[in-house]
């Protein structure tokens, strides 16, 4: 078995200054918490509207990136099992117990205090527990909710429908009213054109960053790597200092790019990852790969909270069209399977992939259910050499890690054992 | 059989038996023999919960309900494409289609009710490129009137995908007498739910369950007799009340309870007064009205006028506190959360009721079910315990 030492984790410049800029972000939440700051809307990642939000000087909560943040810290299992207690089940999403669980107990975590919501906006692109999970959190808070429909992109596209378009834009206004309300001063279309713009410019820089793994080396993992780079892009995006971070990280991926510098030492396989990370287990997980020397290229993960790669922007000359695209077609949740197979197959072609990791994990099975199918397409369609493991991305009872290791060496054995017949 | 209150032989026995039979094939054969005999006509599948069955049946297509397969096939290859985690009616759909049961069908309908009837759409999509296969997006903004707008909308755009596989294009005519003759059917129906409220020793849940069953598997032409057959024999039923807890069961509304689970619940001493099997079937809770554009009336009967469902997220009114009225109002004693296993939106709303029930002093008690469960003992001995905890208390 031919393998390369590990060397886990990017340690750039940009590592400091994203502590840095969210450790203010998470300085904020704490602040509304303790009364002394902005409105608190609580959001989904998924083609987050945020522009709107910081156009009031709201702050946006994330329940999603506290549960990702809980798990990392490995504080997670506790309050899963306190919302267990509770009456959820072991099969329900493990995001929504670990939050409510921390719901209960007091919104105290190791990262912020999380304020209460003044509003719970469900802009439900996609994932269906997100209505449950919020329709929870409006019923134990009791603050009042706006279920901001965005239809799934159901026809075969690449425009999503007039009618959905026009739909979203129309609910769009009706928000505009409800943060009207809320703060109790009209929307400035000025500064929400700023805002806009900057939200523009980052998702540029953010595509050009993404690009830069077709290099070999990729300078970054677009797995372990972006996933540092995805809390500034929804909860900084539309600020100068979320402009700023991408303009470092860009700044610097560029440079190893040049240099022709990897995350590895040596980079033996490049491949696509789908799916969310396990996050209790992160540094086990890459691990796993590092010790083959295998790197992500790209990852459909990375674009949850929206595709930018393939020319998406931020209009600040049509903010609310622009804001109702990123969450009907430009981002990964609110796309059919057909949509995330033509997504994966671009990176395979495009980016040079030699193979396909699927991560299911138990929690999301709007990422996960069926993703049989699609190891089906591309081994017996595409001849894309796939790999399907399980676990979890909140819950660490479902990490098996010798299981997943065998797997996974198992997977690169054979793909390095077809090279050496190539060869010979 | 068990399914009767009383020793019988009428009627109502022989179309319950026969209902229950037709629940309980796999090749759909009352369905193809209906096809048969109407040369030229196509059949659509509707994958629960709710399906604008108006729509198909005025291009002049046969809609059935395509529920998964119970414990009639085994899973061979669905379940290299669904893993483990994922519910059985979504693998057992899949099934049908991989073994080519499906393959009569013109088309399959599928809805936003939960991630994994979504992808399934999509599976189903790659898989069987010939079928015609849509996924319809409910709104759930059920606060703003842009909702029941845009639902007509999306009707529209179901409608002309429908008529171009039929060739036929239905006039406001054709919708409204489908809209009547579904009006009939859920009309007959909703009476039967009345009656059971009342009178629950008169049908039981697990009858108007294969009863509702074999009208999904049917020409709605034919059904309707039945059905308003069983309504006009049932008041001269002898039948005699028995001394059980009333009960509403909750969390049943996608994949289907096998009917002896049904059956062991009553056994076990609970009238099941109120239930949400098939409640997409069941839909509106007030007649569709018949004017001159019938989409907008059917959207806007969705929206207004359509029972509570796991899978609609209506913040006009909370789910557990819509739960506890009906428990008021049925005067029922306890709820019975019957989810299906691996069922996200069921197990959801089991958590936040159980919190509203214990708050409002409500017994309640959680089963979950596989539609390929066949042996009951442990739930009958579990709501046996509980009828006793509540008859004696």
């Amino acid at each position: 078995m031919a393998q390369v030492t590990p060397k886990s984790d990017y340690q750039g410049r940009i590592h400091n200054l994203q502590k840095d800029m969210i450790g203010r972000y998470y300085a904020r939440l704490t602040a509304a918490a303790e009364g002394k700051g902005d409105k608190a809307i609580y959001m989904l990642i998924s083609g987050n509207p945020v522009e709107l939000i910081a156009a009031f000087d709201m702050i946006p909560v994330y329940p999603e990136v506290n549960a990702l943040q809980l798990a990392v810290k490995k504080q997670s299992l506790p309050l899963i099992l306190a919302a267990e207690e509770m009456g959820y089940s072991t099969d329900n999403c493990a995001y929504v117990k670990a939050d409510v669980g921390m719901y209960f107990a007091g919104r105290k975590t190791p990262f912020a205090t999380i304020p209460e919501p003044d509003l719970i906006l469900c802009n439900y692109v996609g994932c269906n527990v997100y209505l449950q999970w919020f329709e929870h959190l409006a019923e134990y808070s009791k603050a009042p909710i706006y279920n901001l429909d965005v239809p799934f992109f159901r026809t075969p596209g690449p425009e999503p429908l007039e009618e959905d378009l026009s739909y979203v834009v129309k609910q769009l206004e009706e928000l505009i009213e409800v943060l009207e309300r809320l703060s109790g001063k009209s929307l400035d279309y000025k500064k929400l054109q700023r805002i806009m713009q900057l939200s523009g410019e980052t998702g540029e820089l953010w595509s050009d960053i993404k690009k830069l793994t077709r290099e070999r080396p990729a300078p970054f993992d677009a797995y372990f790597d972006s996933v540092m780079m995805m809390a500034p892009l929804y909860c900084l995006r539309g600020t100068e200092d979320g402009l700023r971070f991408f303009q470092e990280a860009y700044k610097e991926m560029k440079q190893r790019a040049d240099n022709h510098e990897g995350p590895l030492p040596q980079e033996k396989f490049r491949v696509v990852m789908e799916g969310p990370p396990p996050w209790p287990f992160l540094r086990q997980f890459r691990d796993m790969f590092s010790r083959w020397g295998a790197v992500a290229i790209a990852s459909t993960y990375s674009t949850v909270g929206g595709i930018w790669e393939f020319g998406f922007r931020h209009d600040p000359q049509h903010p609310l069209e622009s804001i109702a695209r990123h969450m009907l077609q430009w981002n990964v949740t609110n796309r059919n399977f057909i949509q995330r197979y033509k997504q994966i197959k671009d990176y395979v072609e495009d980016w040079g992939a030699d193979a396909l990791v699927i991560h299911s994990v138990k929690s999301c099975r709007l990422f996960s259910a069926g993703q049989g199918d699609m190891r089906d397409y591309f081994t017996k369609q595409l001849n894309v050499p796939t790999l399907l493991i399980e676990s979890d991305l909140e819950d660490p009872r479902y990490f098996s890690e010798a299981q997943l290791r065998n797997r996974v060496d198992a997977f690169f054995e054979s793909l390095e054992h077809q090279r050496t017949l190539v060869k010979k | 059989m068990a399914t009767t209150p009383v020793q019988e032989t009428s009627k109502l026995s022989a179309i319950f038996d026969s209902c229950r039979e037709m629940g309980q094939d796999p090749e759909f054969n009352v369905a193809k023999r209906w096809l048969e005999d109407h040369p030229g006509k196509k059949a659509i599948g509707c994958f629960p919960i709710h399906c604008p069955v108006e729509l198909i049946h005025a291009s002049g297509m046969l809609p059935l309900g395509i529920i998964g397969a119970g414990t009639q096939i085994e899973v061979t290859y669905a379940d290299s494409r669904f893993q483990s985690f994922v519910c059985s009616i979504v693998k057992t759909t899949l099934e049908l289609g991989l073994t080519n049961r499906l393959k009569f069908l013109e088309g399959m309908l599928f809805h936003s009710i939960c991630d994994p009837a979504r992808n399934l759409s999509s599976v189903f999509q790659r898989n069987f490129p010939d079928m015609f296969v849509e996924y319809i997006h409910f709104p759930q903004n059920f606060a703003s009137p842009l909702a029941r707008k845009y639902l007509a909308t999306e009707y529209r755009r179901i409608l002309d995908g429908l008529q171009q596989r039929s060739g036929h294009t239905p006039t406001v005519d054709d919708l409204n007498r489908s809209i009547g003759l579904y009006n009939r059917i859920r009309a007959a129906l909703r009476e039967i739910y009345r009656i059971r409220t009342d009178t629950p020793h008169v049908i039981s849940a697990a009858e108007s369950f294969v009863l509702t069953r074999a009208g999904t598997l049917m020409a709605p032409e034919e059904f309707v007799k039945i059905v308003e057959e069983v309504l006009a024999e049932l008041p001269g039923r002898p039948s005699r009340p028995k001394d059980r807890i009333r009960v509403i069961l909750e969390g049943s509304f996608c994949e289907l309870p096998p009917v002896g689970l049904i059956e062991t619940l009553e056994q076990a001493g609970c009238y099941i007064l109120d239930d949400d099997f098939l409640r997409g079937w069941r839909w509106f809770t007030e007649d569709v009205p018949i004017r001159d554009n019938p989409l907008h009336e059917l959207a806007e009967s969705y929206s207004e006028r359509a029972y509570y469902s796991g899978t609609k997220h209506d913040s006009r009114e909370t789910k557990a506190a819509h739960l506890i009225r009906l428990v008021k109002e049925k005067k029922a004693d306890a709820v019975v959360m019957q989810a299906a296993k691996f069922c996200e939106p069921a197990l959801f709303d089991y958590a936040l009721y159980r919190k509203a029930l214990d708050e409002a002093k409500i017994p309640h008690l959680l089963l979950e079910f596989e539609e390929k469960t066949w042996i009951f003992d442990r739930a009958r001995s579990e709501a046996e315990t509980f009828v006793e905890s509540l008859l004696f208390d």
